[in-house]
């Protein structure tokens, strides 16, 4: 099972909150608040722009496939720099194959088949624990 | 249910996305404007999409498909206003968007359509009888 925690040695949260993704509204609402936390943690504008995005694809897959869950918002600090960390779950089917799934291209619905490859190139750290029939967790972290 | 205005300029419709666009109101504008491009003739559609902070693969996908519906309609989509910081994520997240026109404005959008507009013209020999409408 490809599990990896990421950012776990010697980081400090200093805000963390959690939303409920159940709807398409909730993936609009957890996108303006990924910004606001972004914007607080001194991300430029890109690095803004790329965290809401990885956040709005992440979002979107917790909803359409895992049948809806959470996203949590943390404001993270490793003594050098900070960062956002979002970790989003679900308890839906799971993903059967993590490394197609990851591939671009790949959908098992009418997508793109970006959005789960896409957030990790998007990202500095990505990790993905998903056992089928539990459900799925994605965790990312962006570094100012 | 919201919808997203689109207006009519010339020979082309132009539609400024505002909000922070939910998945409904943009399957909803994929279907409006298909049926305004059959019911006006019109030769292309400018969207404008310089007030969005971000554009992921589903954003990314009605574009494309407005594209492509549009093209079948003998429409030209130009996408303007890309913000800089949203073409840099595009690029990263793997969306190019091969079917999509941009341009930096509307100003610039819509010489792409005319030009493309004259070329038609000319090419059915129509040129000079333009404007005689
Ligand atoms: N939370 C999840 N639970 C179950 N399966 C998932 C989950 N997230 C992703 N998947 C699976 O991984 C595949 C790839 O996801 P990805 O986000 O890359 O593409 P997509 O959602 O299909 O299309 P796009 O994101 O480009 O619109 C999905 O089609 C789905 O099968
Ligand atoms: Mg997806």
């Amino acid at each position: 099972m490809p599990t990896r925690s990421v950012g776990e040695n010697s980081m400090t949260v200093t805000t963390s909150e959690v939303f409920e993704i159940r709807s398409g509204d909730d993936v609009v609402r957890a996108r303006q608040q990924v910004r606001v936390r972004a914007i607080e943690s001194g991300f430029s504008l890109v690095d803004q722009t790329k965290i809401i995005t990885a956040a709005s694809e992440l979002a979107r897959n917790t909803l359409e496939y895992g049948g809806g869950g959470t996203m949590l918002i943390e404001c993270v600090d490793d003594g050098r720099r900070r960062g956002v960390r979002l970790t989003f779950e679900d308890q839906g089917p799971g993903i059967p194959d993590i490394e197609r799934a990851l591939s671009d291209g790949y959908t098992s619905g009418g997508g793109l088949g970006l959005g789960l490859g896409g957030a990790k190139r998007l990202s500095n750290e990505f990790s993905i624990t998903s056992n089928p029939g539990q459900g799925t967790r994605v965790t990312i972290v962006r570094w100012k | 249910m919201d919808r997203i205005p689109i207006l009519k300029l010339g020979s082309a419709l132009l539609v400024t996305i505002q909000v922070d666009m939910h998945d409904r109101l943009a399957i909803a504008l994929e279907e409006d404007l298909t049926a305004k491009i059959a019911a006006t003739a019109a030769k292309g559609v400018l969207i404008d999409i310089s007030a969005l902070e971000i554009v992921d693969s589903f954003i990314g996908r009605m574009l494309d498909n407005i594209a492509a519906v549009s093209r079948v309609l003998d429409a030209e989509t130009v996408v303007v206003g890309m913000r800089p910081a949203v073409a840099i994520t595009l690029v990263e997240l793997g969306l190019s968007l091969p079917g999509v026109k941009t341009a930096l404005n509307v100003e610039r959008g819509m010489a792409l359509i005319s030009r493309r507009i004259d070329a038609d013209a000319v090419s059915r020999g129509e040129l000079d009888d333009r404007y005689d409408e």
